[in-house]
């Protein structure tokens, strides 16, 4: 269909001119200032500059944080995923929209925020705790805070691609488990891990470069007082207006980027060969 | 017995997942303007809200940049994955790569991209600039919706209309379209939610005095978020439950994932 060479070529023109003006040449700006300092002249300082203070330290506190953030995800997706893929494939997608996409259509902003209420000394939580004779914990503008709305904003990433790659695995391979004498435990460890690790991988993507990159959250739910990498860019384009600091400090964000994109892209080959 | 603790977990995934939304829903109804103490049960909130200048714009906003940029972006995502069927291999994974550039890297770099392209332009007053990220931001989940689709089409009806006589247009419009609707749907509704949602990359993107409800909210967070906001909230999630309920064809929101 539509093999005409001429029409494709005026077809796509409109796109192919499209991402190169919004795509290509936005990421090659941010090379240009992260490489150059305000006289033009070039320059690894704004990259080096990660090694440092402020940077090195929100840096390393970003990439502790949303490690929490993936590793909390994944042990609280991968039962549920379990759960939902054994569930009737209709209910669990149904369960599924209910659970997890009919929440995204309020404002993250909004629900991020509303936890301040709960997490609150004199919150709802608190509230609860003290009720029951517990221990109240001081969680707002803590470190703590901001790992617990990281796991509640991107815990659907996790979820979503774990319950697509487990309930893409043939019952029979579990019957055929269960009849060759597998445990509940060896099925878990050596049947249903292993065949959904892709869904692992992408889920792990998903939730690790959002949960490193974000501002917003730690902003919320940590006041001013804890500062991630994504917060220092943030401000450095906002408040300091370093364009040449800013990119600099993006391109080393957007090295974790590749990384992540090389260990995604290597699954999907391995599963395409795999047929 | 594990059916018990099966329950109880999903149960507790629910909680942690709606508390917030509980929370702001009880907090419309909060007399006290203070999000703290419960002031008693008022209704004025829902009607304030609507005369609120600042929240109404920025709905509208909202609304006006999430249906141009889902329109014009399955326009553009459509028309492109048609040419892509025409063309080599090796062209059209270069293309699908450097769409896929906006789905990879991370919001705030994408935001920050733009930002730069924009003010060197001089693009810098609210309204355009928010259109033209939003829509490249769009283009690809149209394009990753679509293309998949348009490769199971039998091309043979096509180039029967072709041979009795139709003009290409016709016939694409009698073939070749119906058959990709679902999909053409699907990733239109995707690219309204991905912008109705957004928030980093309009944040960074938008001129002064230009809000959506997203950037608005994270302005408003440092002096406290006024009850008509937790209003208009509550009255949104409402209408959305409403659609939802009312509506058998639930699109494939699993497909929200990179790829499938």
């Amino acid at each position: 269909m539509f093999k005409n060479k001429k029409t494709s070529a005026a077809l796509s023109a409109p796109y192919t001119a499209w991402m190169t003006i919004f795509i290509i040449v936005p990421l090659l700006m941010i090379f240009y200032y992260g490489l150059t300092d305000s006289q033009g002249s070039l320059t690894l300082a704004n990259i080096t500059a990660i090694g440092y203070g402020v940077y090195f330290k929100s840096l390393l506190l970003a990439l502790w944080l949303s490690f929490l953030c993936t590793l909390i995800c994944f042990i609280l997706a991968y039962p549920l995923a379990l759960i939902l893929a054994r569930v009737s494939k209709n209910a669990g997608q149904g369960l599924i929209i209910t659970i997890f996409i009919l929440p995204m259509w309020m404002n993250f902003l909004l629900r991020t925020y509303a936890w301040l209420t709960l997490l609150e000394g004199n919150g709802i939580i608190n509230g609860i705790l003290s009720f029951l004779h517990l221990p109240t914990q001081h969680m707002i503008n803590t470190p703590t805070a901001i790992v617990f709305g990281m796991v509640y904003n991107f815990l659907p990433f996790m979820v979503l691609p774990l319950y697509n790659a487990i309930s893409r695995i043939d019952t029979a391979v579990f019957e055929a488990a269960r009849d060759l004498g597998a445990g509940r435990r060896q099925t878990l460890f050596r049947i249903t891990l292993p065949l959904s690790v892709n869904g692992i991988i992408s889920g792990v993507t998903m939730v690790f470069i959002p949960a490193l990159t974000t501002f917003a959250i730690s902003t919320l739910l940590g006041g001013s007082k804890v500062l991630l990498i994504g917060n220092v860019i943030e401000s450095t384009f906002t408040q300091v207006y370093d364009w040449h600091l800013g990119s600099g400090l993006s391109i080393v964000l957007m090295i974790f980027i590749i990384i992540n994109m090389i260990i995604s892209n290597i699954s999907d080959a391995r599963q395409e060969a795999e047929g | 017995m594990k059916k018990t603790i099966e329950r109880g977990y999903m149960v507790l995934i629910l909680i942690f997942m709606y508390a917030p939304i509980v929370t702001m829903i009880a907090l419309s109804f909060n007399a006290s303007k203070s999000r703290a103490k419960w002031g008693g049960f008022t209704l004025q909130w829902y009607g304030s809200l609507f005369t609120d200048g600042p929240i109404m714009r920025a709905l509208v906003n909202t609304l006006v940049v999430a249906v141009l940029s889902s329109l014009i972006a399955t326009i553009i995502g459509t028309v492109t994955c048609i040419a892509l069927m025409g063309m080599r291999t090796r062209t059209r994974a270069v293309i699908m790569g450097i769409t896929n550039i906006p789905m990879i890297n991370a919001d705030i770099v994408t935001g920050i991209s733009l930002m730069l392209l924009f003010r060197v332009l001089g693009l810098t007053n609210g309204f355009l600039p928010v259109l033209i990220a939003h829509i490249t931001f769009n283009i690809p989940f149209v394009m990753l919706s679509v293309l998949p689709r348009l490769k199971q089409v039998e091309p043979s009806v096509y180039e029967a209309a072709l041979d009795l006589g139709a003009t290409p247009v016709y016939a694409f419009m009698k073939t070749v379209l119906p058959d990709i609707m679902p999909a053409v749907i699907s990733g239109a509704l995707m690219a309204f939610t991905m912008s109705i949602d957004d928030f980093i990359i309009t944040y960074f993107t938008k001129g002064v005095g230009f809000n959506t409800l997203s950037t608005l909210i994270y302005s408003e967070v440092k002096k406290g978020i006024r009850p008509e906001i937790y209003a208009l909230s509550a009255l949104i999630f409402i209408a959305v439950l409403t659609l939802l309920f009312f509506s058998d064809r639930i699109p494939k929101w699993t497909a929200r994932q990179k790829k499938d």
